[in-house]
């Protein structure tokens, strides 16, 4: 199947008056319709940061400065303002980690949802509200058509979630970010929103690009994954692969930090030191400073993705010609 | 005599919170309350609580947000004052030692990590300030090579540079923050520390390293801990004993093999289900019903009822104690009854 989405070297830099700063360095990846493509690493790794340049809504200034982005077979990222503006909701979907902020606070839910759905689609007013009654209880709200009469406050946590997921779905997007949209849930809620959005997945044929930092979240949902490290993608693959069998150090070290739930209760794997700030990656491999099994070449060449078994990885151990 | 009361204080946990309550009066503006006549709303955030913590060891509270673990944190460290019941540290009543304006010696010995470092900080203050602030406030150390040299040694104790001193927060990560913040706990040799939720912000790397620089540091000073998370595998990773909090109240209290090998409550049953299976050993999330109630209008009965799958009459009427089952300790009446498969 030809891939819905495709995101080729991209780049993008913050400018200030001191110069630039690189923090998306080479992305790329691709997803295929009714696949949910998980993005895992630590805060500033630039995960939410390629989100955002894929919907177009880049802070003020930071800038694509390479790459592209194909949606469909067609080139978004060159495409003037208005027309982004009619491809975003109507074609890609956002939902946001913090539920009360992506909701306006002084509008019932009835309203925002029909907002959306006549902004994008041609639907009367009567049949928008019918619709969006069908919406809020597809996403397991109870006695939807009382709701839509009521503000984002008097919702709890979950309910706005399922609304922001509501209003996400409205114009029936073919792509959606979702940029840790559990993550100011609690866990049993968790588990409901992200078995809503599986749900979805898979019915509706929708792609899903899921940001995270819960390795869990991406494990029991994602089909493939991509780790990130200081701007870069340093390994994607297979989930069960990735996980199971992590090629990159990175990965590795990532996977043995989580306290496990089963077996002997031993030290954690601890990873040294921190992911390095913009501007100060070192040269080499971005992780070189953290890695026990670095030598001579990671210092001084950086390694691009190479092939490991289904996933690729970007770490010199699996370079093909390696000797020794 | 003096004999005997050595061994009752070898004997006796460090920590004790005997039916320890939390009610907050919920604001209503004026007017309302006025016209609708009625009483101000209250929240029993904590409800009658009593647990206990040896020395060297690890009480973990876990729960949903809003169960009132953090208000058990803030009561403890006398942030709060209790409603009802109190607390005896070693032996004496804690509340006299947070009495205002007294240093009191049993307040140096319990002190308090917070959840965020990014606020917990003072962004203007150097570190050298922030970790030597409970020294000099107190008054327990002073001359400032004396307190430099206490200073360089608390920042090494957590993994710091010496020089780190003379930064001012924003120049550290995250983790670094934590540290700074735990340096600070350990700046008058508490032998208590409260944790509320002290990984909660981190990435779980650098959660991995302040969890491992914690268990060090409790098995070199022998520290015990009050830890508080959300987060269950770090709970399993740090605690010795577990308590799960449930609207204000403790519904099981069990050692941790116990807790996560044989759950009794339906609630620690859900809590542990609802968890993401990250080996994908092929085990599902168990869909969760519903959600927390509203604290100001809790149900009647067991506070669990309208989630719970054994709920009966009787579970709507009548609210469970903490009884010992098999072992642990468990407010379920169908844990007691031997109705739960």
């Amino acid at each position: 199947m030809s891939p819905l989405l495709e995101v080729d070297r991209l780049c993008v830099d913050l400018g200030s008056r001191h110069g630039s700063l690189r923090l998306l360095d080479d992305v790329s990846f691709a997803i295929a319709p009714g696949e949910m493509l998980g993005f895992v690493g630590e805060s500033g790794a630039g995960k939410s940061l390629t989100g955002s340049a894929v919907i177009g809504l880049l802070e003020p200034h930071c800038h694509m400065t390479g790459g592209r982005i194909v949606y469909d077979g067609r080139r978004i990222d060159d495409l003037p303002d208005d027309e982004v503006r009619r491809l975003r909701g109507r074609q890609i979907g956002a939902i946001f980690q913090d539920p009360l902020t992506s909701l306006n606070p002084l509008y019932t839910i009835g309203h925002q949802l029909v907002e959306t759905m006549r902004t994008h689609l041609a639907l009367t007013e009567a049949e928008a509200i019918s619709r969006a009654v069908d919406l809020l209880e597809e996403t397991g709200i109870q006695g939807a058509a009382q709701r839509l009469r009521q503000y984002p406050h008097q919702l709890s946590g979950g309910m706005r979630q399922r609304v922001v997921i509501a209003l996400a779905l409205a114009a029936e997007p073919r792509l959606v970010i979702a940029d840790e949209p559990t993550t100011a849930l609690d866990v049993s809620v968790q588990a409901q929103v992200m078995a809503l959005l599986r749900r979805l997945c898979r019915d509706r044929g929708m792609a899903v690009m899921l940001v995270t930092h819960d390795m869990g979240v991406i494990a029991e949902s994602c089909d493939r994954v991509a780790v990130m490290y200081a701007g870069r993608i340093v390994e994607i693959g297979p989930v069960r692969d990735v996980i199971q069998a992590p090629a990159h150090p990175y990965t590795a070290g990532l996977m043995g930090s989580i306290p496990p739930m089963t077996g002997e209760r031993g030290r954690l794997v601890q990873i040294d030191g921190s992911m390095p700030r913009p501007g100060l990656i070192p040269s080499g491999c971005a992780f070189h400073p953290r890695c026990s099994q670095g030598w001579d070449r990671c210092r001084i060449e950086r390694p691009d993705l190479m092939a490991v078994g289904a996933s690729r990885s970007a770490c010199w151990l699996h370079d093909p010609r390696r000797t020794g | 005599m003096s004999a005997l009361k050595a061994a009752s204080i070898e004997t006796s946990p460090l920590v004790e919170v005997r039916n320890l309550s939390k009610t907050f009066v919920v604001p209503v503006p004026f007017l309302e309350r006025m016209i609708e006549r009625r009483p101000l709303p209250l929240v029993r955030a904590v409800d009658d609580i009593s647990f206990a913590i040896e020395r060297g060891q690890t009480l973990a509270l876990v729960g949903e947000s809003g169960c009132g673990k953090s208000t058990v944190a803030r009561l403890l460290v006398g942030l709060l004052n209790p409603t009802a019941g109190g607390v005896l540290f070693d032996g004496q009543d804690l509340s006299s030692a947070f009495a205002p304006g007294r240093a009191s010696p049993q307040r140096k010995r319990v002190q308090m990590i917070f959840q965020d470092p990014y606020a917990s900080l003072n962004p203007r203050w150097r570190v050298a300030d922030i970790v030597g602030e409970p020294l000099v406030e107190q008054g327990w150390l002073s001359g400032r090579l004396a307190l430099r040299e206490r200073v360089a040694e608390l920042l090494a104790l957590v993994g710091l540079a010496a020089e780190d001193a003379g930064k001012l927060p924003h120049q550290f990560s995250g983790g670094q923050r934590q540290r700074i913040s735990i340096a600070r706990a350990l700046a008058t040799n508490p032998e208590f520390l409260v944790c509320d939720e002290p990984t909660s912000a981190l990435d779980v790397s650098v959660q991995a390293q302040v969890l491992n620089l914690m268990q060090d540091l409790q098995r070199s000073r022998g520290l015990t801990y009050l830890f508080i998370s959300h987060n269950l595998a770090v709970v399993r990773q740090i605690s010795d004993q577990v308590g799960v909090m449930y609207l204000g109240r403790i519904v099981e209290m069990a050692e941790r093999n116990a807790l996560f090998s044989r759950p009794k409550h339906p609630y620690t049953r859900m809590l542990l289900d609802a968890i993401p299976d990250v080996t994908m050993s092929g085990r599902l999330r168990q869909p969760v019903l519903g959600e927390v109630p509203n604290p100001l209008q809790p149900p009647a009965g067991c506070g669990f009822h309208p989630r719970c799958p054994h709920a009966n009459a009787r579970c709507r009427i009548e609210r469970p104690m903490l009884k010992s089952i098999e072992g642990t300790l468990a407010a379920c009446h169908a844990a007691e009854e031997g109705r739960l498969p």
